[in-house]
């Protein structure tokens, strides 16, 4: 009689490519091209503005919510990188880098944030629930691991029309606690399904760090028990998340079945606007992950080395994406919010006449007392 | 609620042994000379055949007869169109119509494969469609909910089923933040045509846990729409609705329906998921109803007509949109509403049937609407105390003697 251990004696190991100096620490990895290197840093350092910008807009009172991405830039657009625009995306909600890969743009960026009436989703969501069918990116929901399942699902239809595509979802470290996560996972296993389960361990799921969240090795043993293969990844290393998500991919589609990738990683910036993680955390340890451990400037080290990237086109980007960036936000604050139909379309395909009745009797109240509503609505 | 009694007839709806003699269901010869009759009720002049056949059950468990219509028609039994099959043979058969005519629609569920479903609505499918198409999950209802929404938001047109209506509170969170709601939150630009079925309802002592009104908790979920079948004509016809709707439905089956005989048309039909059915016109007072209810309701008319009453019976069949155009044409001519539900009276379908009715009809109305629906307590076991948590017949009777004073 013998009881296997709750964990093993070694921590699995974590998969790396550059080490903290941007220096290859050996040759088992995806060669990336100039090109390729070149947009994924453009990316990544757009992905950092962007969020430091729209942060201080909310800070600014000028859009109600935002929640950053400060530190995960190599996992959000590396893994992006190494899919094709055929594979399809359901994020949680700290994933836009594929978006911006894809195309997204900043200004598409900005007008859902601001909800006026260009935002793909029509102002229905929350700042950062973007979403995009042109992209093959799931409207973000705020429901935490809701969307592991919809993966699943996904990656069944598209095992049904034997597309050459997988799906992947994205969750953190607190998602895999909920039970959607557990569920999918079983599914994905039983049914052999082309899906990626990527999860971001940054660490912490709003105030709490993950020796509160689970008591296995992280979430990478979770993929042995219900018989998914799976890896765990150095999440700031890009090169790293690059193979790893190309390689997971490959298997995913051409042996059908599910993998389960951990990248480790630190959420450097707060939850979200309605968090101040220094209540919970150490100041210190936030500043270091920042500076000491950022994945933007580990990758620059290794591209500059390679002699695709310097000083000079590293200020041109910045303040290029600066100038468009606050271009963007000028135009998005300005722009009208969606018309009142938009909050009775698209509940069903036809609205029903019990809705298109209290569409009437809202437009009929803002006709009527104008001065308690405000100008930039059209009705 | 009016005075509850127990109905010495052979109607009695009790389950213990002693009222096996009163059990009224027919020898099998005589089920099949029944005929039904096709009346013309439609204001579009679709006809609608009206459920007069008694319920037969091959199990124990004997539903209550159902009250006989007049045979009014002239035809015999052998040269009748259509053909005859149970409820769930019937949802089948609009299933397979609808798998065959279009590939894109699957199947997922508990045991919905090999074992063809706890209540056999898909016996024989997994062998003509295959696993895939036919898919036997694990046992996680908010799991597979949510990846019939996935499958849905990339082209599938999947119909989920729960085993039972009560399991799919697990998947309360995918089905009102997710499904309802994805098509309106991504800005119409991904869509979540699926089916969600199965069967709810207070059955023969199945205990508190299997004997939920699902459609008091979904009705509030803004973004999908609900019916309920009653009868193998309706089952099949709604049931081919619900999944060529682009929008989300749940379709609430009665455990109690499922064998149910009727004779169906041999030609295709689709019924309208926004409709109301009526089942017998009348002038005195409108019933309102669905599902297992209808039934009761029906047996109640029995009674009533030869009380000299003419309740005019509406099976609503829509629950979420109310067809308001059908049940208000019944209001301002009979002046008088009851409503007869299975859910429990807080919060239930009738709570809020009873608010649109007067919020819209109050001036048509002679006197308050009365509603009878089940007490606010989980259902019990035992066989006695199930039956007085259920409407019945009788409470019907007098409460439209009370109506109509």
């Amino acid at each position: 009689m013998r009881f296997i251990s709750e964990s093993s004696q070694e921590r699995i190991p974590c998969y790396r490519v550059l080490d903290d100096d941007g220096q290859p620490l050996a040759n088992n990895f995806v060669q990336v091209s100039e090109d390729v290197a070149v947009r994924m840093y453009n990316n990544m350092v757009t992905l950092q503005i962007m969020d430091t910008i729209f942060y201080e807009v909310q800070r600014q009172g000028r859009i109600s919510f935002y929640a950053t991405t400060i530190g995960e830039e190599a996992i959000n657009i590396a893994s992006a990188a190494a899919l094709t625009m055929d594979d399809v995306i359901f994020p949680q909600y700290r994933e836009p880098g594929p978006l911006l890969w894809r195309g997204f743009t900043l200004q598409e960026i900005a007008n859902q944030c601001f909800s006026n009436k260009y935002d793909n989703g029509k102002g229905r969501q929350m700042p950062i629930h973007y979403g995009s069918n042109k992209h093959n990116y799931f409207t973000v929901a705020s429901t935490v691991a809701t969307q592991i399942p919809h993966a699943v699902g996904a990656a069944y239809s598209i095992k049904m029309d034997k597309k050459d595509a997988c799906s992947i979802t994205y969750f953190g470290d607190g998602g895999s606690s909920e039970g959607d996560f557990h569920a999918a996972l079983n599914f994905a296993a039983v049914m052999e399904a082309p899906v990626i389960f990527l999860c971001r361990n940054n660490g912490w799921a709003i105030s709490t760090p993950t020796s509160d969240q689970f008591r296995s090795d992280g979430v990478v043993v979770k993929g042995q028990a219900y018989g998914v293969c799976s890896i765990r990844v150095d999440g700031n290393d890009a090169l790293a998340i690059y193979s790893a998500v190309q390689a997971a991919r490959e298997m995913a589609i051409n042996e059908e079945r599910p993998v389960l990738i951990e990248a480790l990683t630190y959420r450097v910036g707060h939850h979200s606007t309605s968090d101040d993680s220094t209540k919970y955390r150490p100041t210190n340890e936030i500043e270091w992950w920042r500076l000491a451990r950022d994945p933007v400037a580990r990758f620059r080290k290794w591209i500059e080395r390679n002699g695709w990237w310097n000083d000079m086109a590293e200020s041109e980007l910045r303040n290029s994406l600066r100038q468009e960036l606050l271009h963007s936000i000028q135009v998005a604050e300005n722009l009208e919010k969606p018309p009142i139909a938009d909050i009775f379309n698209d509940v069903y395909d036809v609205p029903p006449s019990s809705l298109r009745e209290q569409e009437q009797w809202v437009k009929d109240t803002v006709k009527n007392h104008p001065l308690d509503y405000p100008e930039n609505i059209s009705a | 609620m009016a005075a509850l009694f127990q109905a010495p007839t052979a109607f009695s709806s009790s389950n213990s042994l002693d009222s096996n003699k009163f059990n009224h269901s027919p020898s099998p010869r005589s089920l099949s000379e029944r005929k039904s009759s096709i009346l013309t009720v439609r204001s579009d002049a679709r006809s609608n055949p009206l459920l007069n056949s008694a319920a037969h059950k091959p199990h124990r468990f004997i539903t209550n007869a159902v009250a006989t219509k007049p045979d009014t028609s002239l035809a015999s039994t052998s040269s009748k169109p259509g053909h005859e099959l149970l409820l769930f043979e019937a949802l089948r058969e609009g299933l397979e119509e609808e798998m065959e005519r279009d590939p894109r629609v699957c199947v997922m569920g508990e045991d919905v494969g090999h074992y063809g479903g706890s209540y056999k609505v898909t016996k024989g499918l997994a062998t003509k469609f295959g696993d895939l198409r036919v898919l036997d999950t694990p046992i996680a209802e908010n799991s597979f909910t949510g990846m019939g929404i996935g499958a849905a938001m990339t082209g599938l047109r999947p119909i989920i089923e729960g085993m039972n209506m009560g399991f799919l509170l697990l998947a309360f969170n995918q089905i009102s933040n997710n499904c309802g709601m994805l098509h309106y939150t991504s800005g119409g630009q991904f869509k979540i045509p699926v089916v969600i079925r199965g069967p709810g309802g207070v059955g023969r002592q199945l205990g508190a846990e299997h004997s939920q009104r699902l459609e008091s908790y979904f009705q509030s979920i803004p973004g999908i729409q609900m019916v309920a079948c009653s009868t193998p004509y309706n089952a099949k016809g709604l049931m081919k609705a619900a999944i060529r709707s682009e929008n989300p439905v749940i379709l609430f089956e009665h455990v109690l329906l499922y064998n149910l005989k009727d004779r169906i048309p041999d030609e295709e039909y689709v019924l309208s998921l926004e409709e109301a059915e009526m089942v017998r016109p009348g002038e005195h007072v409108t019933i309102l109803t669905y599902s297992r209810m209808r039934y009761h309701v029906m047996q109640a008319a029995k009674t009533l007509v030869n009380k000299g009453y003419d309740p005019e019976v509406i099976d609503i069949r829509s629950l979420k949109p109310f067809d308001l155009h059908t049940i208000g044409k019944s209001v301002k001519k009979t002046h008088r509403v009851l409503i007869v539900e299975e859910c429990m009276r807080t919060g239930g379908i009738g709570a809020s049937l009873t608010a649109a009715i007067t919020e819209n009809f109050n001036d048509d109305l002679d006197a308050p609407i009365v509603c009878l629906s089940s007490q606010d307590v989980p259902t019990p076991y035992a066989g006695t105390l199930e039956e007085w948590t259920v409407v019945q017949p009788a409470q019907i009777v007098t409460a439209v003697e009370q109506l109509c004073q």
